[in-house]
């Protein structure tokens, strides 16, 4: 791996392209400024994008700040070790496709991860910018984006070769991220690949989950097309174990799966008062609008609208609903969250386009009782102050409570987003498989294979809750370790 | 796409619609229940199977006209499609050989009690079922609970069919007459909980088969979920059955009227659509 990372470094072009600038001038570009929608604006609209992405005269002058390391710490924070100098690079020098196909040479849904990944946490945290100059980081995360965007609207999108049919059929169970990053690395190897999905789309989070203020779904479509292309075959309203047994599967000729259902039953928090009508979880909620277009009148599906809305959670997903909450136009959309915004999980980026949007947060604070009218709704809720003590087993200062610093909000619609559990529809369907005791599927890290040997799973099944990436990551990994498996056996 | 086969109406609300799913067909037990979605606009609502015929590759529902998705159900056509369809969820019904099984079934409640009576009495219990409902033209599927069942007492609540009276008038009438190991009772939550009530009384393990709210159906939006023995579970998963003497019946009241408002406005508005 080092190795071909020096080895491309050394290539001319790389070479040459470093010679141009110096890095002294190079530090002293100033970090791009996303263009976005106006706020007042977008919270019109669900589906219209923040990010308006980069132009290329933007892009290029970005790709410029990169240094292109001799040792690049970047990569080191990418989940799955994208080559990002030499993308970057080849923005700089002109080549977009060329710097999308070098994404695409390790991630199964560029386009997406450059608008979903955590990149401060990831790559731009380990960026040279950030470590030794104590400056904004490359914007890693923008230049993906721009690169998988050029190509998409090039109308140049290529669909990868694919080795000769093998005749050996695979299912994939679950159409998320990461089983669609496993059914283009089975597919290239020339398997038979099905994916079964529950819903009645295929996309799995990234359609019922993430807004399309946050990641369109015509971007997921393009990917779902190409897959398509490759021979991918999609099955809707399927639940294996269910509509039909692994066991049927295995008669139909299946000789391994890929278990990536997903993130399941939604936590609450079991205070009194939580069933009251108008208090739903962020899955239910995100699935209304996302899924079924419950904000549109032409849809059947209804969703709660409410003046005073209350979000549970510091979160992507909790970001995700508040600003969700405002676009169907609540006056008063708020963010509760246990601890200081130090600590939220949530993307930094969408924390301030939250801010940008109005939305309020109210931090270091957590629920304790609802309380409805005569009809059962939800009308307030009794809430306390909490501060900071000594750091948790997460890393993070735990969160304690403040006695006496109780006090009521109004609230008509409240939104818990307190994380999820794993599905239990697969594992509840095969008693021999191994799970922990959350109920996640256990499995080797390095295959992703199960105590079933013809099973491998990956993503939240697995982890519990995580990102895109990693299951991406997942993905690939289930998929090199399943294409070992079914070669030997 | 799930072809529709064959319509037969109950009474102006009630229908019977027999679906071309093969899988579902094969794979289907009593209690199972599917989630589907008419066309690209609908909404996915939750429907117990009512019967299945694997040969042909068909299985039963019956819907009645409450909102906006079940009246254009109800109002669909042999050889329509229905878009999307899946199944089968929640756990099947435990049926094993307990003694006497009295069976509730009131309104359309009689549609998933069928396959259920049907279980029982292949398991050899002997099954004294209660079919109740407002009035005549709302008793559903007699001559075939009559084939499953050793008796059949029929009570409406205007005494235009059978006995005049609740369901709970002719359950207490068996319980005192005869010993009952197990009773399952399947309708609105209003009749449920007072079945409940009574078979409590009598110390009679009970089953309720529950119609919450849902969006997927898998376990994923937590809408349909329900305080049992006063825990929360969730209908989709964890049921649809629970134990009716756990339930709490008052709260699955209220949360079934979680989106009356906008579904009321929702029915306007369809109305509006079909009188253009």
């Amino acid at each position: 791996m080092q190795e071909y990372l020096k080895q491309q470094r050394e290539q001319a072009w790389r070479v040459e392209l470093r010679g141009k600038i110096k890095n002294k001038e190079r530090g002293e570009i100033p970090r791009v400024k996303m263009p976005e929608m106006n706020p007042m604006e977008r919270v019109c609209y669900q589906n219209r994008e923040v990010n308006l992405g980069l132009t290329v005269e933007q892009a290029v002058k970005e790709a410029q700040r990169c240094m292109d390391c001799v040792n690049p710490t970047c990569i080191e924070g990418c989940p799955v070790s994208i080559n990002i100098p030499k993308f970057v690079k080849n923005i700089e020098r002109g080549e977009f496709i060329e710097a999308a196909k070098t994404l695409k040479e390790t991630s199964a849904l560029p386009a997406v991860c450059g608008r979903v990944c955590p990149q401060e946490k990831q790559c731009e945290a380990n960026c040279f910018y950030t470590l030794k100059l104590k400056k904004d980081p490359v914007a890693i995360g923008y230049l993906e984006r721009f690169a998988a965007d050029y190509e998409r609207e090039s109308g140049q999108m290529t669909v990868p070769e694919t080795a000769p049919k093998n005749g050996i059929k695979v299912a994939a169970i679950g159409s998320g991220p990461a089983s669609l990053a496993f059914a283009g690395d089975m597919i290239k190897l020339g398997y038979d690949v099905t994916v079964f999905e529950a819903l009645h789309e295929i996309g799995g989070v990234l359609k019922y989950g993430i807004p399309e203020f946050r990641l369109p779904n015509k971007i997921v479509d393009v990917e779902l097309a190409n897959l398509e292309k490759m021979g991918v075959r999609f099955e809707r309203n399927f639940i294996v174990g269910r509509t039909a047994s692994f066991d049927d599967l295995k008669e139909e000729g299946y000789k391994a799966f890929f278990v990536a259902s997903g993130a399941g039953l939604p936590r609450f928090m079991n205070i009194p008062g939580e069933n009251y009508n108008g208090i739903l979880s962020s899955n239910e909620y995100l699935t209304r609008v996302n899924l079924m277009n419950a904000s549109n009148q032409d849809f059947d599906t209804p969703v709660l609208r409410g003046k005073n809305v209350a979000v549970i959670g510091g979160g992507n997903t909790a970001m995700d609903s508040v600003r969700t909450a405002k676009r169907l136009g609540a006056d008063r959309a708020m963010i509760i969250y246990r601890r200081s915004r130090e600590e939220m999980p949530a993307r930094v980026e969408e924390i301030h386009h939250a801010e940008e949007e109005g939305i309020e947060f109210i931090n270091l604070t957590n629920p304790v009782e609802y309380y409805a009218d005569e009809k059962g709704r939800v009308c307030r809720m009794r809430v306390q102050r909490m501060e900071l003590g000594e750091p948790d087993a997460s890393g993070r200062r735990r969160p304690v409570v403040i006695e006496g610093s109780e006090y009521e909000i109004p609230v008509d619609v409240v939104v818990v987003a307190v994380g999820v559990s794993p599905n239990p529809l697969v594992p509840s369907e095969l008693p021999q498989l191994k799970v922990s005791r959350w109920g996640t599927i256990e499995v080797d890290a390095e295959i992703m294979q199960s105590s079933m040997p013809e099973l491998f799973a990956g993503g939240d099944i697995v982890r519990g809750g995580a990102t895109v990436i990693l299951a991406m990551g997942d993905g690939r990994r289930a998929a090199a370790g399943m294409h070992k498996y079914l070669q030997e056996n | 796409m799930n072809e529709i086969i064959k319509v037969e109406s109950f009474s102006e609300k009630v229908v019977k619609l027999v679906v071309k799913a093969p899988r579902i067909a094969r794979s289907r037990k009593p209690g199972h229940f599917i989630i589907l979605r008419i066309d690209e606009q609908g909404e996915r609502i939750p429907l117990t199977i009512a019967g299945a015929d694997e040969k042909s590759g068909t299985i039963t529902l019956v819907a009645q006209k409450v909102g906006v998705t079940s009246t254009r159900l109800c109002e669909m056509k042999p050889g329509e499609q229905i878009m999307d369809l899946v199944g089968p969820l929640g756990k099947a019904t435990h049926i094993e050989k307990v003694g006497t099984v009295l069976a509730c079934g009131g309104g359309v409640g009689v549609a998933p009690l069928l396959p259920i009576v049907e279980g029982f009495k292949k398991a050899g219990n002997r099954v004294v079922t209660i079919l109740a409902a407002r009035s005549k033209d709302l008793i559903i599927l007699e001559d075939e609970i009559r084939q499953w069942s050793d008796e059949v007492i029929i009570m409406t609540d205007d005494g235009s069919y059978g006995r005049k009276g609740l369901v709970t008038a002719g359950a207490e009438e068996v319980i005192k007459r005869e010993k009952v190991d197990e009773c399952i009772a399947i309708g609105p939550a209003v009749m449920m909980k007072f079945t409940s009530l009574l078979t409590k009384k009598y110390e009679i393990p009970t089953q309720a088969s529950l119609n919450a709210i849902m969006v997927d159906g898998t376990g994923m939006c937590g809408a349909c979920r329900v305080t049992v023995g006063g825990q929360t579970h969730f209908t989709c998963v964890d049921g649809p059955e629970f134990d009716a003497h756990k339930i709490d019946f008052d709260e699955l009241m209220l949360r079934l009227g979680g989106y009356k408002e906008e579904e009321r406005e929702a029915f306007e508005r369809y109305l509006q659509t079909v009188n253009v």
